[in-house]
């Protein structure tokens, strides 16, 4: 599919127009500087020319209170760029709790989107008008970067963490998605399509593939055959059953959050943190998973949280 | 003024290009003179392979699809380009040429503090400077100059090994050559050049020197890292062998963003010479310029996380950086606007020098006020590793440094030859360097903001119009580079006999002869005025 490019450059997300507005203000400067500096060296480069009875100019004192003057204000203009610049960032650094949840794992040299409900896609991606998204992002290899230019954001996708991005679309239209993180000899390949749909259009295009199982099924079945049940399904490991998002014990005293993060790390790195209560028997997986299996394994062990009580059954979204 | 001036009258029997003849005079030298000609015979060499890699990018970019070469070779030429530009060219351009031969000539010493010590860093540039050609040759290396892990490291299939070597080789050269510098500078002033006697030139480089000593250590320690990774699979930065790949961002750029300053540092200090001299003023502020240099010496090392706010960095460490980041654009404004003031009520005259140092004003301030986007935290996250950024930095380094580097060339080739350039060659030159500059760079802010990554060798069409227009900027830009090259080799022969002052400037370099004698100075000056003592009883040339 090669749909036509947007003709102008849009501003599609919700961000873009906030982005827009200081962006506009630093061109500003940025102008305001540029024409200064150039039109006060031409002025003075036409009435200050070497020419007779201009040879030998007397010299200038140095002034003080200029000095302060053009450090001064740069100074309060630098102040304002950076207050503004960091509070519109801090606003948007964490995504609204009813965000929808996408993953997207980067691999030289493709994208690879997985939706809740099992859909799966590679290079493109396709999100609901006016509804926060949340990409929990991996990488199965090196340093990858998640870039779409008409909503004004990207953030690298670092191995051995998760990344999250999140956005709200504002303009429904197909838009170019970049790797920006140089990657190695495809990188320049690494695009593909951002679809923003209606939401009932969505709905539709997320079902198409209805037959397949959702990443939670997917991931209870991952479960199963890396035998992950014969000690977390007996109490010889700690239970999965309302984990995610609860606050958990270390043997160490300390407590942390149960959340995708943590979950990636017990898988790869079973040692790093212990529930306190048991001991550090368990062995890591690194190297026998990927990125996408842990993706859905972590779906699975977060459908638990969902529905306590209902037993270890891999739950629907 | 020089037209006047016959050869017999003026230019010395014997001086330090003829005092002794042949190939190991010149290897074996430890006048400081003849071995900033050696770095100049170097670093022009590297300079045209990596103007060359150049062009093969830009014209491989006419096309969408790319017209001329695999992708694959793309990255080698782009990896290069920025290794080769950074360590082999700019890092020793100004300190090591320009630097080398004035820093005694200004301070009226007989040679750098430390002479074999001095022919010695020219033989550790060279070692790096072959090591990194073998790893060119034999296939050259794919990672982008910033080497990030764990592609270095782990993924790239090409000679990371021998690029990051002549990395680690040279780095010991610059290191060598800014102690070498602040004890000269230290110790071997003349009687009564007290520190604010000195030309900005020399507190330009002793700020420069300064962030050699600290900073080449790191990049050093980070090559090490990064071949022990590789070759022994150490566990630094791959997460697969247990490390983190932040960790190699932060080390990269805490010598990284400090090696920006020392590209241009330098070459502030040009401009400060050249402004005063041709404008027959003493610079504006001459205190603020100094501490300004230092400023942003110190300030350098406190910015390095404003490449890493889309890595994954803490807000908090986000915050601090961009604090930072915006305060050390405060000293860079001080010496635009005292720059500017020089000039006012001055006597200016449009030789081929202040052409380039009127240049650099011009452009080092738009690329200035453009790292005032990438400071700015949100505005950073969307023209982050675009053309934006490709744009802003070649402002400032080729802008900014090179523009400066060959100001400097220009204003005092007589005194390193005894012979001008031709004037109306240098000057159609420096119009062409400014203007294709423009027509290069220009249209890549635009790209950058309109989105285009950088690092790809292929891209949509959409970006085809402003990249044909770079690249048609680019062909001049070539031009009006490779047009020096050949007027200033046929000056050395050819060109009018210079003098010991050609511009009536006044710092001790043009009170000996030109070009000077061995040991500089007849006998060791006395000063009693400061660098740019113009427009006072003593202004009239000697």
């Amino acid at each position: 599919m090669t749909p036509e490019p947007p003709s102008n450059f849009t501003q599609a997300s919700s961000w873009a127009s906030d982005w827009q507005n200081l962006f506009y203000f630093e061109v500003g400067i940025f102008v305001f500087f540029s024409v200064l500096i150039f039109g006060v060296i031409l002025y003075f480069s036409v009435k200050y020319r070497r020419r007779p009875g201009n040879e030998a100019p007397p010299p200038t004192k140095d002034h003080l209170l200029l000095e302060i003057t053009w450090t001064v204000i740069p100074a309060g203009i630098c102040v304002v760029m950076f207050l503004w610049g960091a509070l519109l960032f801090i606003r948007n650094a964490l995504p609204p709790a009813a965000s929808m949840e996408i993953f997207v794992v980067g691999k030289q040299w493709m994208w690879k989107i997985q939706y809740p409900n099992g859909r799966r896609d590679i290079n493109e991606l396709h999100v609901p008008v006016g509804v926060p998204v949340k990409l929990t992002m991996a990488s199965e290899d090196v340093i990858h970067d998640f870039a779409i230019p008409a909503f004004r954001i990207k953030k690298d996708v670092v191995p051995g963490h998760y990344s999250t991005l999140w956005f709200k679309a504002t303009k429904t239209g197909q838009y170019h998605l970049y790797c920006d993180q140089y990657c190695g000899t495809s990188h320049s390949a690494m695009v593909g399509w951002v679809t923003v749909m209606e939401l009932a259009q969505y709905a539709q295009w997320l079902e198409e593939s209805s037959d397949e199982k959702s990443l939670a099924e997917v991931g209870a079945d991952l479960y199963r055959q890396y035998a992950c049940s014969t000690c977390h399904d007996i109490g010889r490991g700690p239970s999965f059953v309302g984990l995610y998002g609860s606050s958990v014990k270390l043997s160490n005293g300390q407590t942390v959050m149960a959340d995708d993060a943590y979950i990636r790390e017990s898988i790869l790195n079973p040692s790093a943190k212990i529930v306190a209560g048991y001991t550090p028997i368990m062995p890591t997986f690194q190297g026998q998973l990927d990125e996408e299996q842990i993706l859905r394994l972590t779906a699975y062990i977060k459908s638990l949280a969902k529905q306590e009580g209902e037993g270890r059954k891999a739950a629907k979204p | 003024m020089s037209q006047a001036l016959t050869e017999a009258s003026v230019f010395p029997r014997v001086h330090y290009l003829n005092a002794s003849y042949g190939l190991k005079s010149w290897l074996f030298t430890t006048d400081h003179k003849r071995i900033a000609w050696l770095y100049l015979a170097a670093i022009t060499f590297f300079f045209f392979v990596g103007g060359a890699a150049a062009t093969l990018m830009r014209l491989n970019l006419i096309e969408p699809q790319g017209s001329l070469i695999e992708p694959s070779t793309y990255n080698r030429l782009f990896t290069l380009h920025g290794l080769i530009m950074i360590f082999f060219f700019l890092a020793p351009s100004i300190p090591a040429v320009l630097g080398n031969f004035l820093i005694p000539l200004m301070i009226g010493a007989k040679d750098v503090a430390f002479p074999k010590l001095n022919l010695l860093s020219w033989y550790i540039f060279m070692a790096g400077g072959t090591v990194f050609l073998y790893s060119v040759l034999s296939g050259g290396v794919d990672t982008g100059w910033t080497f990030y892990t764990p592609l270095s490291s782990t993924y790239a299939n090409s000679n990371v090994m021998s690029a990051a070597m002549g990395v680690f080789i040279s780095g010991f050269s610059s290191v060598l050559t800014g102690l070498n510098f602040i004890v000269t500078i230290q110790t071997m002033r003349a009687p009564g050049l007290t520190w604010f006697r000195l030309p900005l030139f020399l507190w330009s480089l002793y700020a420069t020197s300064i962030i050699f000593i600290l900073a080449m250590p790191v990049i050093a320690i980070t090559m090490v890292l990064l071949m022990l990774e590789r070759f022994l699979h150490f566990g630094f930065f791959d997460p697969a062998l247990g490390g983190d790949p932040i960790l190699f961002q932060h080390l990269f750029w805490f010598f990284g963003h400090p090696e920006v300053y020392v590209l241009v540092l330098p070459a502030m200090g040009v401009i400060s010479e050249l402004i005063a001299t041709f404008s027959r003023k003493r610079i504006f502020g001459y205190s603020f310029v100094a501490f300004s240099s230092v400023a942003i010496a110190v300030l350098s090392f406190f910015v390095w996380g404003h490449h890493m706010f889309i890595s994954g960095e803490s807000l908090y460490s986000g915050l601090v950086f961009s604090f930072f980041s915006f305060a050390v654009a405060i000293p860079s404004a001080i010496k635009v606007f005292n720059w500017t003031a020089t000039l006012y009520k001055g006597s200016i005259s449009f030789d081929a020098p202040m052409l380039y140092a009127l240049g650099f004003i011009g452009l080092f301030t738009m690329g200035g006020l453009t790292g005032l986007f990438l400071a700015t935290l949100a505005i950073d996250v969307h023209v982050h590793d675009t053309y934006f950024i490709v744009a802003h930095f070649h402002f400032i380094m080729v802008g900014g440094a090179v523009m400066g580097y060959l100001g400097g060339i220009h204003y005092w080739w007589p005194k390193m030859t005894g012979r001008m350039y031709p004037e109306r060659w240098a000057r159609i030159a420096a119009v062409m360097v400014f203007v294709g500059f423009i027509l290069t760079f220009g249209p890549q802010f635009i790209l950058g903001y309109l989105g285009m990554p950088r690092r790809y060798a292929v891209y949509p069409p959409e970006f085809q119009t402003l990249n044909v227009l770079s690249s048609a900027g680019a062909s001049i830009l070539a031009v009006g580079y490779v047009i020096p090259l050949i007027y200033l080799i046929w000056s050395v022969r050819y060109g009018p006999v210079a003098g010991p002052n050609p511009w009536g400037a006044k710092g001790l370099e043009w009170t000996t002869a030109s070009p000077p004698p061995t040991e500089n100075f007849t006998m060791t000056p006395v000063v009693t005025e400061e660098a740019y003592a113009f427009g006072t009883e003593r202004s009239e040339p000697a």
